[in-house]
Formats: C-alpha cells, structure tokens, sequence
C-alpha cells in the first residue's frame, strides 16, 4: 500500500513542469560537489551571505528576469528578440536622467565637478526608474501592437526593435557611453541586504507575474491561446489583447532587466548591454519546459532555466575553464540538458516510472 | 483452431492506460477479402484496439497473427511493412502537392538522379483507374480535389506502400456526403473482390449496414461479440452498443410534443436579409424562445455559414440582425456570449477543444471570458462548476484535472456543450453535435436540447443526420446552394426534407 502511493507520487513529480529543470539544475550542482571543493561553501561578512551558490542567483537575476517576461510570450506561441535591445534602451535613458550633462561638450569646470560625484543625479532617483520602465514598457507595447494587432509573425515584428533599438539606445545618449557614479544607483545591481538586491527584484517581478497570471483569467487565457488560438477565439478570447498584455509586460521585465545590468556595470553601453540575453532568456524559458509552440507555462520553472544556465557558468569558473572556451562548453552541457528533456527522453522515464506503478 | 481464411487473429488483447481500462480480453478476428466493421460507444475501445494492430500501442497481454503466425507489430512502419495500412477520419496528406506526389512521396521513379515526373504522374494514374476505378488528372494539387477523392488518394497510397492485405478505415464516411460515400463504397467492394480485408469503423449504422459483412461490437473495453450483419437486426445491434434497450428514442417525440406548448410569442432572435457575400445568400429568420430550429442541408449548402453569422464570427454585409428586440451592431464571439448566445462550432478540434488545457478550465472558459480578466472564478467554483456539468452531461474522465486531449470524441464534444451551458445562453447554437459520437451520447445530446428548450432556451439544431434533425426540431429550416430554400413547420417528412434539399420540388 505505501509502496503504492510512492510509486504514484513518482509519477506525479516525472509529469511535474519542474521535474526536468530541477534534475538538470541538480546534475551540474552535483557535479560542483564533486570536482569543487567547497562550491558549497557560504560566508557571512557584515550579515550579509556570499558564495558560489549566491553569485549563481545573483548573476542570473537578468536572464531571470527576463525569462517572465518571455515565458508569457513564449506562452501565448509568440518570441521577444528584442529584450536584449530594450536593455540598452533602459541602460541609455536611465543614464542620460542621472547625467544629461556628458552630452555637452564643452563645460565650465564646476559642472564638471558634479558629474562625477557619486551623489550627484540629474533626476530623483524615482524619477529615472519611472521613466525607464515606462520607455521599456513602452518598447513591449510596440512589439505586442505589431503581433497581435498588425499580424506581422512575431520573429519579424520583434526583430524590427531588436535591429533599431540599439541605435535607439545610442540616439538617447548622442553616442556616448555615459559613466554612471551615483552610488544609489549601483545598489540596484550590487546591493546587498543579507541577500543581493537584485534578488528581491526578481522575487518581486515574479510574484507580480504569478499574481497577474495564476490570480486573475490572465493566465488561463494565455495558454488557451497558446494552445489553440481559434478555438479560443469561438469561446470569446480576445486573442490581441491577451498577446499584446504578454509583449507589454515581457518589455517591462526588459526594463527591470536593464537597471539591473546597467547598474552592475555603471555605464550605458548601447553596444554591448544585453547583447544576446534574449536567447538565453528564450533558453530558460525552454529548459523551463514550455513549448515553442506556446500553451502550458510555469514561471517558476523558467527561473530555474535561468538558474541552470547561470549555474553551468558558474561551474566553468569554478573548474577553471578559460572563458574562451566556456562558450563551447557550455553549448554540450545545454545539449545534454536539452536531450534529457526530450520528448522521447521524458516519455522513457515515464515509462519506467509507470511499470515501477504496475 | 487458427484457421487458414483468417488473414488477422487477436487474441486475449488487454490494454490498461493510466487509470483507464481500455481494453480487456478482447479477441478479434479478420477474414480474407471481408469488409468487417467494429462498432462501439465512444471510449469502447475502438481506436485502441486499432493503435495495437497498427503497432502505434502495444498490448500488456495478448497475441497478434498474421496469416496464422505470431507477429509483434513493433511501429506503424513495421504494421506497413506487414501489410496493414490505414487510413485515418483526417486525411493526412500534404494538399500543397500534386496527387501523384502526394501517392508515390519517398518512392518516386527517379531517372538520371533526379524524379522521372513523367513515370510518376503515369504510375500514380494508372494505380487510381486500376485499382480504385477513379480517373483524374494526377497533376492537379490535391488541395484542388472535393475531400472524398482526397480520401481516395490516401487509400490509393495505402496500397502503393506495401501489397496491402488489411486495410483500416477509421471513419472514413464522416465528412462525405451521400454521393462521395457511395463512391468509396464502391471502391471498398472492389478491393474486397481482390482478396483485401478491410476493417470499417463508423458511426453510421445504415452504412454499416450497407457494406460490411461482419460486425464486431465493443463495450467498454470489453467484446460484447462478433456477428454476421445479415443475422443481426438494427435494434439489437444498438442494445448490444450501449447495454440497454434505446425506448428513449420513442420517448423523444413525446418530448418534442410536450415542449411545443413553451413556445413564447414573442421573437428571440431575428435576423432579416442578413447574408454575406460568398458564404450565404440574404436570409430571414425568425426564433422564439422555447423553440428548437433545425437547419438541413447538404454539406456546403451554407449550414455553418449561418451558424457563424448569428454568433458573431463572421460579420454580415447586408441585412440585420435583432436580438431580444435589439438591434445587432457589434459582432464577435465575445459580444454574442454576451447577448446570451453560444456555439457549438462544427469542428471539434481546430474550434472547439483546447486540448492542453483541463476538463475543468475547457468547460469555465467561455464564462471566464465573458467575465472578463480580473473577475476571475475562483478555483473552488471552477470545479463546482466542472463537477455539475460532468454529472450532468455523464461525462467519463477521471478527474476534472484530465487533459481533454485523454478523453475520447464525445466526451471531448459534452465538454465544449458544458463550455456553453455553463454560460447560461438564451439561445444555442450546436453546429453538427453529433458528428462521429456514439448512439447512446446522440440521444443524450438530442434530449438535452429537448429539455433546454423546454426551459425556455432556443436552439439552432444543424446535423447532417436528418432524422435527428426531424425527431429534435419545431421547425425546419433548408438550404441549398449557400440559400435559404424554404421553411417547414409542422409535420414533415424525411422525403419533403430531401426533395427540397436536392432541389427537385419543380
């Protein structure tokens, strides 16, 4: 009888959305404890916690980030290539609020003084983070009115600001990179209190998405499109609304995303902020399990994605992989992630775990 | 005890999914050169039993013979390779290529490296006048084609593939109309004479009747028995289908008397001169609450047009539309859920079910979308909701959590009829309901729509089954050629019907 309810429990946790990403996430942590003497190891200093394990976390809260944002996209059968972009984006008019000044080019020497004191901002820092999550929010509206209310297939719609956006971001800035110094800025990115910042950002940003998607119809309706768009539409879905809610709200985790990242590095970098973070967010989404083709998601699931890709590099270093060759590497592990998510792999284990059942 | 006649013997085949039983101790046996049809409730065990001998499933116990010796039948393509080709209710061939590619695909004659078209389009040719006594221009793109001949071409490349001994048809007929039907009939018969077996799965018993020459009858996973069709009258065949005699039939009508009384004066709906360019010619229509409306005609004749003009997923270029004395402006679904009108849409799969999602959330969805957003039901009424319409509707899942992809054609069509009354509708629109379901679920299906009206509510009643369509309707609405032809109400016969049907009232 226990061995009955233990075997159906086994079946349950196979089916779960989770089940996969969480073996992949513990494989690589396994293979830490085994090759990394203390990997595992946390320290405190001034009550705050520091280790191998935080700084995976940590450096994953980007693509953590991003990857709510992109499950809801990925949900509704869509994809975002712009997130990276609208990154530069936020990272540029975050910048140019706290320091228009760098834009003049000649300037008396007392102005010169402010714009590298570390408690000198331009705009309040509510304001700059306002206005950036509008513009980011903004950039998210204009992605979802092309999709959902122009019909253009998602990849083009999306690549159109993947394209512009970084010229975007350089207009804003009148080409410079702008340095940032005000110190309250940085706590974004590199904050600690007990844990990183930026962890409770994304703990934010996600309840958010679980609140606005598993609380209200949202949710629901996202899949149901997703899944099959013109039965949605007989049962009386407005299909446009609901893609364009998913590319909005997948432009404002963008926005978040670009905070932080510009934060971490003090700087706009139109060029290189974010660069290529919209496939590792579409990465975590898939390792997350929710299919390309859209429907089922778990936001959860795709946050753990994150955490597996951040947690492979992380292992690299650890092992001593020289970066150049981290790429490469890091292409096997996600194959191997990948395979063991199959189709066919999954329908395998389910098999067993059912003849253990019968 | 094998017996050398027999081309497919199983025997003993049991078959359990996750929390299902489909199949127990089945045996099935398959004679050269006979058409042998498998009839059988939804969930019966049909499909299952047809997955194991095309080797898409394995059985847990049981064995299959071919020819009298033991195979196991490891894949489609093996089952193939075997000589058992099947030929599935969707045809799946590509419509973007030629008939003769769309035959021949992988094994065209290749000559200088590259395709030899014109041996192809010959060979391709040749094997329909054969074979399949059809003559057509193999170079036109299937897409070109009614779907009857696309069905023969499916058939056509089920006997290129492999020298063809059984042949399955799994609900062949159910998008022919009656000449197509009569068509692959009689290429069912041709090939027989040539020695084919062919398995026949419908749900239409006059057709089993018409061709097959033996008849296997599942209940539940279980063998209810195999018969010679000449021994077997229609009514025992339906009491063995569902395990109970079907009095309910007779019931109907008396039924149908009663609730003529709850007719109310006033209209419901009224729609005049309303039409659409290309898809239905100006109509008028007049409905009122309590009254059951029929729609009959053939296949194309514009049935499903109207259907969708009323509930809004068409807009009309002529004409209006008044609901409960109003007048129509904005059409879409949503606006119609909200005026109180629902539609069961003719094809379950691509506009009815959403099959990743849960028996629970298909049936709340349209409330749920009339709702809105953020008036979202709490997860305690959803399955409030779930759990009356399963009762109520007898719908056979294991849980309300089930995926509807698991549960079987009628389940899956009881779950978008819940979809609709959980909204509550005045009027309700069910688009062919009973297509390719089971006997027993039909006359559920028919009484249901009996006793809505009954409350009061209105129905649009479109099958292609006229009898149905007489023993459910007050009135009686025919079209033809995308037009509405005439009205009947009253008493009316099945003959009237199809006379003006066919067009030859003159």
């Amino acid at each position: 009888m226990s061995k009955f309810r233990f075997s159906f429990n086994l079946r349950k946790i196979t089916e779960s959305r989770l089940f996969f990403p969480l073996i992949a996430l513990g494989a690589i942590l396994l293979f830490d404890l085994i090759a990394v003497p203390g990997f595992f190891r946390i320290s405190t200093r001034e009550g705050n916690l520091y280790g191998n394990l935080i700084d995976i976390v940590r450096n994953a809260s980007t693509v953590s980030l991003l990857a709510i944002g992109m499950t809801l996209v990925i949900a509704t059968g869509g994809v975002d290539l712009s997130v990276g972009a609208i990154m530069a984006i936020s990272a540029s008019v975050a910048a140019i609020l706290m320091n228009p000044y760098v834009l003049a080019t000649e300037l008396p020497p007392h102005i010169m003084k402010f714009m590298s004191d570390p408690n000198f901002t331009y705009q309040p820092l509510w304001i700059v983070i306002l206005a950036t999550l509008i513009v980011a929010t903004i950039c998210g509206l204009w992605n979802g009115l092309l999709v959902a209310y122009g019909k253009i297939q998602c990849m083009v719609a999306t690549l159109i600001l993947m394209i512009a956006g970084r010229g975007i971001a350089q207009l804003i800035t009148n080409g410079v990179r702008i340095q940032i110094f005000y110190e309250p800025y940085a706590f974004i990115g590199q904050g600690w209190i007990i844990l990183p910042f930026s962890l409770y950002l994304v703990a934010i940003v996600f309840a958010l998405a679980w609140f606005l998607t598993r609380r209200t119809a949202i949710g629901m309706f996202i899949e149901s499109v997703g899944t099959n768009a013109r039965s949605s539409f007989f049962s009386g879905i407005d299909e446009k609304r609901v893609k364009l809610l998913a590319y909005t709200f997948c432009g404002f985790c963008a926005g978040i995303a670009g905070l932080v990242a510009s934060s971490n590095i003090k700087t706009s970098d139109a060029f290189n902020l974010g660069v290529a973070k919209e496939l590792d967010a579409i990465l975590a989404v898939v390792i997350g399990g929710t299919m390309m083709s859209g429907g089922r998601f778990s936001l959860f699931a795709s946050i753990v994605g994150a955490w597996v890709i951040q947690a492979i590099t992380t292992s690299m270093y650890a092992v001593g992989v020289p970066a150049f060759a981290l790429q490469a590497i890091k292409a096997v592990v996600v194959i191997l992630v990948v395979l063991l998510y199959s189709e066919q792999v999954r329908n395998f284990v389910q098999k067993i775990s059912a003849r253990k059942e019968a | 005890m094998s017996d050398a006649d027999y081309v497919v013997e199983m025997e003993r085949i049991t078959k359990a999914f996750p929390g299902v039983q489909a199949l127990s101790d089945v045996h099935f046996s398959l004679r050269r050169g006979e058409i042998h049809a498998i009839v059988g409730e939804n969930g019966a065990g049909k499909s299952t039993l047809i997955k194991i001998l095309t080797g898409v499933e394995k059985q847990d116990v049981g064995s299959i013979c071919l020819d009298g010796k033991a195979v196991m039948v490891r894949s489609p393509l093996h089952a193939q390779e075997l000589g058992i080709s099947t030929v599935y209710q969707e045809v799946n061939l590509c419509p973007n290529l030629s008939v003769a590619e769309n035959i021949l695909i992988g094994r065209e004659p290749k000559r200088l490296g590259g395709i030899n078209w014109k041996a192809m389009n010959a060979h391709a040719r040749e094997l329909l006048l054969q074979r399949l006594n059809i003559d057509i221009d193999v170079t036109q793109k299937l897409a070109a084609y009614p779907v009857a001949i696309q069905q023969m071409v499916a058939i056509a490349r089920a006997l290129e593939i492999s020298s063809t001994r059984v042949l399955i048809l799994d609900e062949p007929t159910s998008s022919l109309d009656v000449n197509e039907t009569a068509q692959l009939f009689q290429v069912m018969r041709k090939l027989k004479s040539e020695g084919v077996a062919i398995i026949f799965i419908t749900h239409f018993l006059d057709q089993v009747y018409e061709i097959s020459d033996r008849i296997t009858v599942l209940r539940n996973g279980t063998l209810v028995g195999t018969f010679d069709t000449s021994d077997i009258s229609r009514l025992e065949l339906i009491a063995k289908m569902i395990g109970r005699s079907l009095t309910e039939l007779d019931e109907m009508s008396n039924i149908k008397l009663e609730s003529r009384k709850h007719i109310k004066d006033e209209a419901l709906l009224q729609a005049e001169g309303l039409g659409l360019t290309g898809a239905i010619e100006p109509f008028d229509l007049e409905l009122h609450a309590g009254e059951v409306l029929g729609i009959a005609g053939l296949l194309g004749s514009g049935r499903t047009e109207i259907a969708q003009l009323l509930f809004g997923v068409e807009k009309p270029d002529s004409g209006t539309l008044k609901m409960a004395g109003e007048v129509v402006e904005h059409f879409s679904p949503l606006a119609s859920i909200g005026r109180g009108i629902a539609l069961c849409p003719e094809d379950r799969k691509e506009a009815g079910i959403i099959d990743d999602l849960t028996v629970r959330e298909n049936i709340v969805l349209a409330l749920q979308a009339n709702r809105g957003w953020f008036r979202y039901l709490s997860t305690q009424q959803q399955y409030e909701l779930a759990d009356r319409y399963i009762k109520l509707l007898n719908i056979a899942t294991p849980s309300a959590d089930q995926s509807v992809k698991n549960l079987s054609g009628g389940n899956q069509q009881k779950v978008i009829l819940a979809r609709w009354l959980a909204t509550n509708p005045q009027l309700l629109i069910l688009d062919e309901p009973t297509r390719g379901i089971d006997v027993g679920a039909k006359a559920e299906i028919q009484k249901l729509v009996l006793s809505l009206a009954e409350e009061g509510k209105s129905c649009v009643f479109i099958s292609s089954e006229l009898d149905e369509v007489l023993r459910t309707s007050h009135r009686i609405m025919v079209l033809r050629d995308r037009a509405k032809v005439v009205e009947f109400s009253g008493e009316v016969d099945q003959q009237q019907i199809m006379q003006s049907m066919a067009g030859s009232e003159a």
